[in-house]
């Protein structure tokens, strides 16, 4: 019994050294030499592999830091400015902040709004519905609503509001990464500055039909009235194609845009109530916007908002 | 008219669903459920009943407080592993042991996978080799059938391949064991056994349901019989070798699980090939090892083992018998 | 009896129109000519708002290689050329027609007189049939002319019509067989001497006795024409399915039915061909069936192509009550209706009204790897696979099962007995397969 086990012993000691010797052999032949600094930055990202940034995932992203000469072209949207502080901390870069960006869903199409034509009984896939018609609304632009945004999300931040059936995006989640953007296939859903105190202004439709036919698929459209454009003070509005569009990085957030806007296509979110407000309408849209940030989002407006509309007809 | 309803083509769909095709294999299963009954009184009926029970509870209890999930019981498929292990039993079993299996063979061979359809091994199966490994005692000892009324836990003993085995050890040959126990003759196997599970009693009743599986085509014959077929070339080669060692391949057809474990346990859906090539692969698999733990292995019964074995098989084997395309002509 | 050998489902035929004669719908008041009326490019416009035209004068020319003339299809002035919605709500150009009488171009012949003589050359043949507009009436309305153009290098040795009309409910080429045999005979014969080619077949499925009786005793007549019975079984009408059935040779994949030389044509096209070559009539007229178990009517129809698909629906009865879903086509492969204001196109073959039990979708449930849906595939892939792929995204792996090989019949879906929606995925997977594919070819 006794040189059972002794052999026994004997023989995997044996085998487990020799094992360790051909390891040590085969890690010295294919060692591959990479820059330790690749490791240093692959450390400091955040590791969620979403691709938001352009690379195949978070290592892919430092190889090409590493081997960048300037971080101009390269941007982490889900650890942002921190992050990129670091990265260029430990590369020895100079690193020009970027302003917070969040997925911002441009419609606001909820069934109130915009009243079904018919119903989709298809596969729940935005990409198979729009590929198959223009969708169960008169509106062939809007948000879908089956749903392919919550799906490429891999943060968890957009998920369907079963009541508006629009997608409600979670700022304190969202990292901007784009992955909605591109899963979208009617374009409904843009990156735009989070905004001081994450107030922002911004069209939330993108109906290119002419007035009368927006406005019969939908009482919260843009229907290319280009009052905003001429109130603008500062030249931040642009309609096209029936369409109005707020630029950005113009617009100083001074809300008359919405004031003017006949559909109240144009949103404005998070901003405090105002102390004497003009009309119902502001009253109206505000019990909305203080809420706090995660529920403050676009799902709450299209109560808000066609609240609103009558209002702001009528005082013409 | 309401509202229109828009989708993509096809608009139509076959009379198919999951529930309909596990209900036809439940009434499949009747034959062989009512001779059981039959021949085991009370005692089967208890069997079935608590298998069944236990199994669509178990799912239940599963899905709703631990996965969560949308219950799934009405699909029948809890119904038909209920069914399946409970006449892979003997007929004695006592009810704890049903439940024992039950648990096994929905908790841990369905559930654990991610419910129907996402499991690798046949739930029932998994049940049945579980309590065969934990309760062997319970598990050899078959009660002996006794016609409706009569006394059922009359005499307990072995399994006509367990006769065959244990005779065969003290070393006496098959003409030998045969001739002393004349429950073992081909007539007696056919329709009414000396002993066994319960849902091996009648081969005539099986092959009943096994007609009605390809009536309303939710099987193909393709796994059933290249099983039977391999199985009785490969007994038929041994027994021809030696017939003093080796039983014939009648006996070995209409002992043991082969019919119905070939009939209902190696169709199973969800652990069995899609193509017609897996599928002879994995029935010819089968038929090879079950006479090989026959013959040459500790345990009399192999058809169990063999299912499971080849079932680890099947996702390789889809991977690489795959359907005939068309326009791909080598 | 013939068939194809791998894959096919069953589904009820329900020809429940078949028996009601083919009649002239009644021209409508305005016309709404769609541009788009084939595969390939939309046609030009030629005419202007004002133009008076007559019927069967060409009111639009074709804009490339892959495209088809459009003739107008009544009389009377244009009132507008505009955009329209299509039957999916696709916005698409078309010239609009203000109908006055019923005035036709004189160099039509309008008398039921059955021209048997061939009197033009293969090269005129092809010339006349793609003057006329005439495109395939079988679903996919590829221009025919191009179809009886042979590529450089390939010879086509058959000419198949197709009149198995596999789908369920649809009758419209079961009528034309029985009403139209001759012609059609004819129309195939011609088609044969534009190819050059001296074998046909006619290939009907065996649901429909009355029309292989009829063209039985006619083929004869007309060298080298052949009437194929075929097995009742779905997708029996598709293009290669049907070759591998009367030819039993098989399509390549990626392929093209000139590689098995063979050209398929519907019964439908064999028609327009006859009309266009023997009569000079271009293709403005389409024959469609109206059904459904719940439709209080069972018509079919020939109907000028432009007139509301509304309008049908008032004539015969209005949409039924209990009607979930309409349909343009058949249940199988044909396209729900979002739009019922949409105008007929030349390729208009039904309106199929089918209530909620029958189309309503069933709740998915989970996949138990039953093998049907691989049963079922005509084209021996592996939709439950491609069902899973396709959800990840794994577009490298759905390339490397075939995904594009998919002719979209429907068959797995119709087999599911989880109702899982394959071919919901299955064609969007191929369609960005294909597009992945392109963008290959084109990057070399």
């Amino acid at each position: 019994m006794s040189t059972v086990v002794i052999f026994t012993v004997v023989s995997l000691t044996v085998l487990g050294l020799l094992l360790a010797v051909v390891l040590f052999i085969v890690a010295q032949k294919f060692k591959v030499q990479e820059d330790p600094r690749i490791d240093v930055v692959a450390a400091i990202m955040p590791g969620a592999n979403c691709g938001g940034c352009g690379h195949a995932g978070c290592r892919a992203f430092a190889e090409a830091a590493v081997k960048a000469e300037n971080l101009d072209s390269l941007f982490c949207p889900v650890g942002g400015n921190e992050t990129m502080k670091k990265v260029a901390g430990a590369l020895g870069f100079e690193v020009k902040e970027k302003a917070p960006m969040v997925a911002v869903v441009r419609c606001n199409g909820s069934c109130t709004n915009r009243a079904k034509t018919n119903v989709y009984d298809g596969v729940s896939s935005c990409a198979v519905k729009a590929s198959l018609y223009t969708g169960d609304t008169g509106c062939k632009w809007g948000c879908l609503g089956e749903g392919d945004c919550t799906r490429a999300c891999a943060f968890g931040a957009i998920t369907m509001n079963p009541e508006t059936g629009l997608p409600v995006v979670d700022e304190e989640k969202c990292t901007s990464c784009g992955a909605c953007v591109k899963a979208c296939p009617k374009g409904v859903i843009e990156l735009r500055n989070k905004g001081p105190k994450s107030r922002r202004v911004y069209v939330s439709c993108v109906n290119k039909d002419k007035g009368a036919v927006t406005r019969k698929a939908c009482k919260v459209g843009c229907i290319g009235c280009t009052k905003c454009e001429k109130v603008c003070p500062f030249g931040a509005i642009t309609v096209e194609n029936n369409l109005s569009y707020i630029d950005f990085n113009k617009c100083k957030m001074c809300k008359k845009c919405v004031e003017v806007c006949p559909t109240g296509a144009i949103v404005a979110l998070n901003f405090p109530p105002k102390p004497a407000a003009p009309a119902a309408a502001p009253a109206a849209a505000k019990p909305a916007a203080p809420a706090p940030a995660p529920a403050a989002t676009p799902a709450e407006k299209p109560a808000a908002a066609p609240a609103a509309t009558p209002a702001a007809e009528e005082k013409k | 008219m309401e509202k229109l309803l828009v989708s993509p083509s096809p608009h139509i769909h076959g009379k198919d669903t999951t529930a309909k095709l596990m209900r036809d294999v439940l009434i499949a299963l009747l034959p062989v459920t009512a001779v059981s009954i039959w021949f085991y009184g009370l005692s089967a009926i208890k069997l079935v009943v608590v298998g069944v029970l236990s199994c669509i509870l178990v799912e239940y209890l599963i899905e709703k407080f631990l996965l969560k999930s949308k219950i799934t019981i009405c699909d029948c498929s809890a119904a038909v592993t209920g069914l399946l292990l409970a006449l892979n039993l003997p007929a004695a079993a006592p009810w704890w042991v049903i439940v024992i299996g039950s648990i096994v063979a929905i908790g841990i061979a369905k559930m654990t996978f991610g419910g129907l359809g996402q499991n690798l091994f046949n739930p029932a199966l998994v049940g049945r080799v579980f309590l065969l490994v934990s309760f062997p005692a319970i598990m050899a000892s078959w009660t002996a059938p006794a016609p409706w009324g009569g006394e059922v836990d009359a005499f307990t003993g072995a399994t006509p391949l367990g006769l065959i085995k244990e005779g065969l050890m003290s070393g006496k040959t098959v003409q030998e064991i045969i001739a002393a126990n004349p429950n073992l003759s081909t007539g007696q196997l056919l329709f009414a056994r000396a002993g066994g599970s319960a849902g091996e009693i009648s081969v005539v009743a099986l092959l009943l349901g096994f007609a009605w599986l390809l009536i309303r085509k939710v099987i193909k014959p393709t796994i059933p019989v290249t099983i039977l077929v391999t199985v009785a070339l490969f007994s038929g080669i041994l027994w021809l070798c030696n017939p003093a060692q080796f039983t014939d391949p009648i006996f070995n057809l209409c002992t043991g699980g082969v019919m119905l474990g070939a009939i209902f346990m190696a169709t199973d859906y969800v652990t069995s090939p899609m193509s017609t090539k897996g599928m002879i692969i994995f029935g010819v698999g089968i038929g090879i090892l079950t006479v090989l733990i026959r013959q040459f292995g500790s345990y009399p019964e192999g058809v169990s083992f063999a299912i499971l074995i080849m079932n680890a098989t099947v996702p390789l084997i889809n991977m690489y018998c795959l359907p005939k395309r068309f326009g791909r002509v080598k | 009896m013939k068939t194809f050998s791998i894959g096919g489902v069953h589904p009820n035929d329900n020809k429940i129109s078949a028996d009601a004669a083919i009649h002239d719908f009644d021209i409508p008041k305005v016309a709404y000519i769609s541009m788009a009326q084939h595969l390939g490019a939309p046609a030009e416009p030629i005419v202007a708002v004002g133009d008076k035209v007559k019927v069967g004068q060409q009111i639009a020319k074709p804009s490339g290689f892959i495209s088809a003339p459009v003739h107008s299809s009544v009389s009377g002035t244009v009132k507008a050329i505009d955009t329209i919605k299509d039957l999916a709500g696709n916005p698409c150009k078309a010239v609009i027609i203000d109908v006055e009488g019923d005035e036709w171009l004189e160099t039509i012949d309008r008398s039921e007189k059955i021209e048997s003589e061939i009197k033009l050359e293969p090269k005129e043949i092809v010339a006349k049939i793609a003057e006329c507009g005439v495109v395939g009436l079988g679903g996919a309305t590829f221009p025919t002319n191009v179809k009886l153009s042979p590529p450089p290098g390939k010879k086509a040795e058959f000419l198949i019509i197709n009149g198995a009309e596999c789908e369920p409910y649809l009758t419209s080429d079961y009528r034309l067989l029985i009403e139209k045999s001759e012609e059609v005979i004819i129309g195939a014969a011609i088609m044969m001497k534009a190819l050059g080619v001296t074998k046909g077949f006619i290939g009907i499925e065996e649901n429909k006795p009355e029309a292989i009786k009829k063209l039985s005793a006619i083929a004869p007549k007309y060298a080298g024409i052949e009437v194929v019975t075929l097995k009742k079984k779905y997708p029996q009408g598709g293009e290669k399915q049907l070759i591998k059935a009367v030819t039993g040779r098989e399509v390549p994949s990626k392929g093209l039915p000139i590689d098995t030389g063979s050209v398929v044509q519907n019964v439908g096209t064999a028609f327009a061909v006859y009309e266009a070559v023997q009569k000079n009539k271009p293709l403005f007229e389409g024959i469609m069936t109206v059904t459904g178990d719940c439709s209080s009517a069972q018509k079919n129809f020939r109907h000028r192509v432009g007139t509301p698909m509304s309008e049908i629906m008032a004539a015969c009865g209005g949409v039924p009550e209990d009607a979930a879903k309409v349909i343009s086509g058949g249940p199988m492969m044909g396209k729900a209706m979002a739009n019922l204001d949409a105008p007929t196109l030349k390729g208009t073959s039904s309106i199929l009204y089918l209530t909620a039990e029958q189309t309503k979708r069933k709740e998915e449930s989970n996949c138990i790897r039953c093998g049907k849906c691989v049963s079922a595939c005509p084209m021996g892939l592996e939709p439950y696979l491609l069902n899973k792929l396709g959800r990840a995204g794994r577009m490298d792996d759905l390339e490397a099962h075939f995904v594009y090989d998919c002719i979209e019949c429907g068959c797995c879906s119709y087999s599911c007995p989880a109702y899982i929606p394959l071919l919901d995925t299955i064609r969007l997977s191929k369609q960005r397969v294909m597009g992945i594919i392109r963008a290959r070819a084109a990057k070399k």
